[in-house]
């Protein structure tokens, strides 16, 4: 098989993965990404609470709060750069008993010295804030915010994309040898040769970090299982909603979070887990997810459910000390120019573009990257014709045919929206694709009225056959065949 | 912005009838709107038949049903929009409407009838746990897939729940050459018609598996297999039932929600039982000159009864329309009572002979439903079997309204 030459390898597409492409991208380097999944950011990338954090739980002086604290003021850029939502909607930690009090009055500690901004408020601003909230005293962060997670790390692989990244999807690495002075990557599909191999393959890390004979790693799968609600009930919250975090925990604690769509998330809660992609939701987490929403916020009622999912964490906390520690980014001691991120779990979206500037910087003392004479920092989203003032949605209907078809009904999506997501610069046609650009079948009725309509903009548009339509790759076909006797 | 005198939203056994009824009692100047590319509503996907028998006397299929309305409608001329969509409808009756072919528009009405019809309970609106692969669909989406797209969704099929169209689609993927290997019902009784226990499963050999439900879907890109418990009376897992089938298709019949996105909009109050408005006896919301028939107001078991009711909207809304917005007081207020899950209309006034339509909560025989007022027998009508999944319609002269003692009667199961 031939081989194919790169200057850098990034095995992983998640968001710290795609956010170190796009960092890459801006210097004249010939770098390749490596995606085993059909589409980037399946894994936590697309499944975690998007917030953007404001630095109160990492260590202080840690790799962590750096990073976290540089992704928390440079996110609104960011997502601006890339048309990917932002809303600083700040948070609530909420204390129901004395004994949270005190512990706030901690974390306002913590977060000070790493520099976040951060008050103690008493019942009234509690419930002039969130009038369905009840507690006896809260932290207030105001530059907590939210993003979506999946059109972030999307927006930065494209952006890469645009900027001369390859990134190549269903591509999974099966080992790695040094030859020569350079790495030889063993995939499914080409091999390929780079002179930097980057790990940031999340769950897999310690796989990966194996081949450059590091086998000090372990990740520790830790699952956390979300609610999502229907959009309906989004006046009953407006921050992000947060418990006094669990000693030794491990996550948060089950909180609410407004999403940029205008959904509430519950979740996550925290278990580790044997397999590393078992991505189930169970009957008794989500019982006791609704049990604690309620505790919070009563209004909650089962009826408002319209999906549950599943993230996993790769911590490298074994489940019997639990807790957090600190992200891991290291030059392997075997290879210099082997770097392995590893146990970057929340909070990970916000570090992302940390962890990118920090991994490049470890790149450019050894390298010396020479920036490229154009970068082009913006990349732009499909048009959310739902989101556009009438008059400005007029206009557009009477232009382009496309806008005058919806096709989801819940999140009000049209024609045009799904062919846009379709025609993706990444060239990912799956259903899983569409939904996570277009945002089609992630409404109340869950596909049940647009899914049928999305596969005959596949079968007519795009001339692909029923075998061809997928959820995400492999072999998730959607459909047996045709009907008995039916010819074309 | 264009004034219309009354718009119905939905072109499907409910907006027909409803549009047929208005214009037969004056009005001429109706619009219906509806998002397919033709009229007709779930219907057109419903290709078995069993519609018509108590409205024509007849067995049509679902298309066949709907084009008796649909003919009369366009022998009136009646405007029906098609390929159109509201997104937007509020209290004051103005609509926004996006069309394929001109694009938005924007109504105001003098009446508006809602027949937006119902969508289906999700795999996330009954907590179905386990990962997110392909293969896990709902019922009504996998008969139109069937039905008018030729799509089989899969070869090795378990259905959860036994709601009708769940039944249906056993008999028609079985007709299709897939293996339909059970029907699973976390009650103790189906939620489908008898008849179609009868046609699409028994004459099929498909198992009907009461006290079952699933407790897990496994598989990485596709379903291989789904984990089966049986329940106790409390709906609870049995520890030690479960088992293992494998299957490489999950279809969920377990419910049919009412689609009051826009009604809500519309400041519409809705009944937390039915999931629909809550209506006067004239099928008005608490919206004056907002009117609500079909699926979109309750969850039907024969389209004949969605044709009936449709009618009186109708009816009611050319009314409102003739009367110049009169707004009639209801005040006698329409209680669930014991054994019965809800009651339409839920508020009624004086003057006029009523037809309540009503769902149990459980099975049972020989039962008497009584309408009560301050615990006084009004009326009653005796069954030899109710069912959760049959509705239950009961008459009430308007001589029994004239004594009542206080402003609210009860509805009950003895």
């Amino acid at each position: 098989m031939d081989t194919q030459n790169y200057d850098i390898a990034i095995i992983g597409g998640g968001v710290v993965g795609t956010a170190i492409a796009r960092e890459l991208s801006k210097y004249s380097i010939n770098t390749v990404l490596l995606e085993m999944e059909s589409d980037v950011g399946q894994g936590a990338s697309n499944s975690n609470s998007g917030v953007v954090h404001a630095g109160f739980t990492a260590p202080v002086g840690s790799l962590k709060a750096d990073v976290c604290m540089y992704g928390n003021s440079h996110f609104e850029e960011l997502c601006a750069d890339l048309d990917v939502p932002y809303k600083k909607v700040g948070k609530l930690v909420v204390a129901v008993d004395k004994k949270q009090v005190a512990e706030l009055y901690n974390l306002q500690y913590i977060g000070s010295k790493n520099g976040a901004e951060l008050n103690i408020v008493g019942e009234d601003f509690i419930k002039k804030m969130e009038a369905n909230i009840d507690g006896k005293a809260a932290m207030y962060s105001p530059n907590s915010a939210i993003t979506s997670p999946y059109e972030l790390t999307i927006a930065l692989a494209e952006n890469a994309f645009q900027n001369g990244v390859e990134i190549k999807l269903n591509t999974k690495v099966l080992g790695i040898n040094k030859i020569n002075g350079k790495f030889l990557i063993k995939t499914n599909q080409k091999n390929i040769r780079a002179d930097y191999v980057i790990n940031s393959a999340g769950l897999y890390s310690d796989d990966i970090a194996s081949f450059s004979g590091e086998d000090r790693y372990k990740i520790y799968p830790c699952r956390g299982e979300y609610y999502v609600l229907d959009k309906n009930s989004s006046s009953l919250l407006s921050h992000l909603v947060y418990p006094v975090p669990p000693e030794n925990a491990g996550g948060y604690g089950i909180h609410l979070t407004p999403t940029v769509d205008g959904n509430i998330l519950i979740g996550p809660s925290n278990e580790y887990i044997d397999c590393v992609d078992n991505k189930a939701t169970t009957k008794d987490v989500m019982e006791q997810l609704i049990k604690e929403a309620r505790d919070f916020l009563p209004k909650i009622s089962q009826d408002m459910v319209i999906r549950s999912y599943s993230g996993i964490r790769s911590k490298i906390v074994p489940p019997e000390i639990g807790g957090f520690t600190d992200f891991v980014i290291e030059k392997s001691p075997r290879y210099d120019n082997f770097i392995n991120l590893i146990g970057i779990e929340s909070p990970g979206l916000t570090s992302a573009p940390g962890i990118a500037k920090y991994v490049v910087e470890m790149i450019d003392k050894m390298e010396n990257l020479k920036n490229k004479e154009i970068f082009n920092k913006k990349r732009t989203g499909i048009t959310k014709f739902s989101e556009l003032p009438l008059a400005e949605q007029k206009i557009l209907a009477e232009e382009n045919a496309g806008y005058r078809e919806l096709v989801c009904r819940c999140e009000n999506i049209t024609r045009q929206e799904i062919i846009d997501a379709l025609h993706n610069p990444l060239g990912v046609t799956t259903l899983k694709g569409v939904k996570y650009r277009a945002r089609a079948t992630m409404g109340r009725c869950q596909g049940g009225y647009c899914m049928a309509r999305i596969v005959k903009i596949m079968q007519e548009e795009f001339n692909m056959d029923l075998e061809q339509i997928q959820l995400t790759g492999n072999s998730s076909n959607l459909f047996a065949g045709q009907a008995k006797g039916w010819e074309k | 912005m264009m004034k219309r005198e009354l718009v119905i939203i939905g072109a499907g056994p409910a907006g027909l009838a409803a549009a047929l009824a208005a214009y037969d009692n004056g009005i001429r100047d109706i619009l219906i709107i509806e998002r397919e590319k033709r009229a007709g509503g779930i219907l057109n996907q419903c290709i078995h038949d069993g519609f018509g028998l108590h409205k024509f006397k007849e067995i049509l299929t679902g298309p066949e049903y709907a084009y008796r309305y649909l003919k009369k409608v366009q022998e009136r001329k009646i405007e029906i929009m098609t390929s159109t969509i509201v997104t937007e409808l509020r209290a004051e009756k103005y609509l926004k409407v996006i069309n394929e072919e001109i694009g938005i528009l924007e109504f105001k009405a003098d009446a508006v009838v809602l027949a937006m019809g119902s969508r289906e309970r999700t795999a996330g609106g009954i907590s179905l746990p386990g990962e997110r692969m392909a293969g896990v669909y709902t019922a009504g989406l996998t008969q139109n897939l069937m039905n008018l797209q030729n799509i089989k969704v899969g070869n090795n099929i378990v259905i959860l729940g036994s709601g009708d169209i769940g039944l249906i689609m056993a008999r028609r993927l079985t007709l299709e050459g897939a293996n339909v290997k059970a029907v699973l019902e976390i009650m103790p009784y189906s939620n489908g018609l008898n008849r179609n226990i009868n046609q699409c499963l028994i004459d099929f050999n498909i198992p009907l598996k009461l006290s079952h439900t699933v407790i897990d879907v496994k598989g990485k890109d596709r379903l291989e297999s789904i984990i089966v418990t049986e329940v106790d009376e409390n709906l609870r897992a049995i520890p030690g039932s479960e088992y293992e089938i494998e299957c490489d298709t999950l279809i969920l019949s377990v419910g049919l929600i009412p689609e009051n996105e826009l009604s809500k909009q519309a400041d519409v109050q809705i009944d937390d039982i039915t999931g629909g408005a809550l209506v006067k006896d004239n099928l008005e919301t608490n919206v004056p000159g907002i009117f609500a028939c079909g699926n979109v107001l309750h969850i039907h078991d024969l389209v004949d009864y969605v044709s009936d009711e449709a009618e009186n909207a109708g009816q009611a809304a050319a009314k409102y329309i003739k009367s110049g917005h009169k707004w009639r007081k209801n005040n006698i207020f329409v209680e669930a009572g014991d054994g019965i899950n809800y009651v339409i209309p839920q508020l009624i006034t004086l003057g006029k002979d009523l037809e309540f339509s009503m769902r149990v909560k459980k099975p049972a025989s020989d039962k008497t439903i009584k309408i009560l007022n301050n615990n006084e027998l009004i009326a009653k009508n005796t069954f030899k079997k109710v069912n959760p999944s049959e509705m239950i319609k009961i008459n009430l002269a308007k001589e029994k309204l004239l004594s009542l003692k206080t402003a609210s009667i009860k509805v009950v199961v003895e």
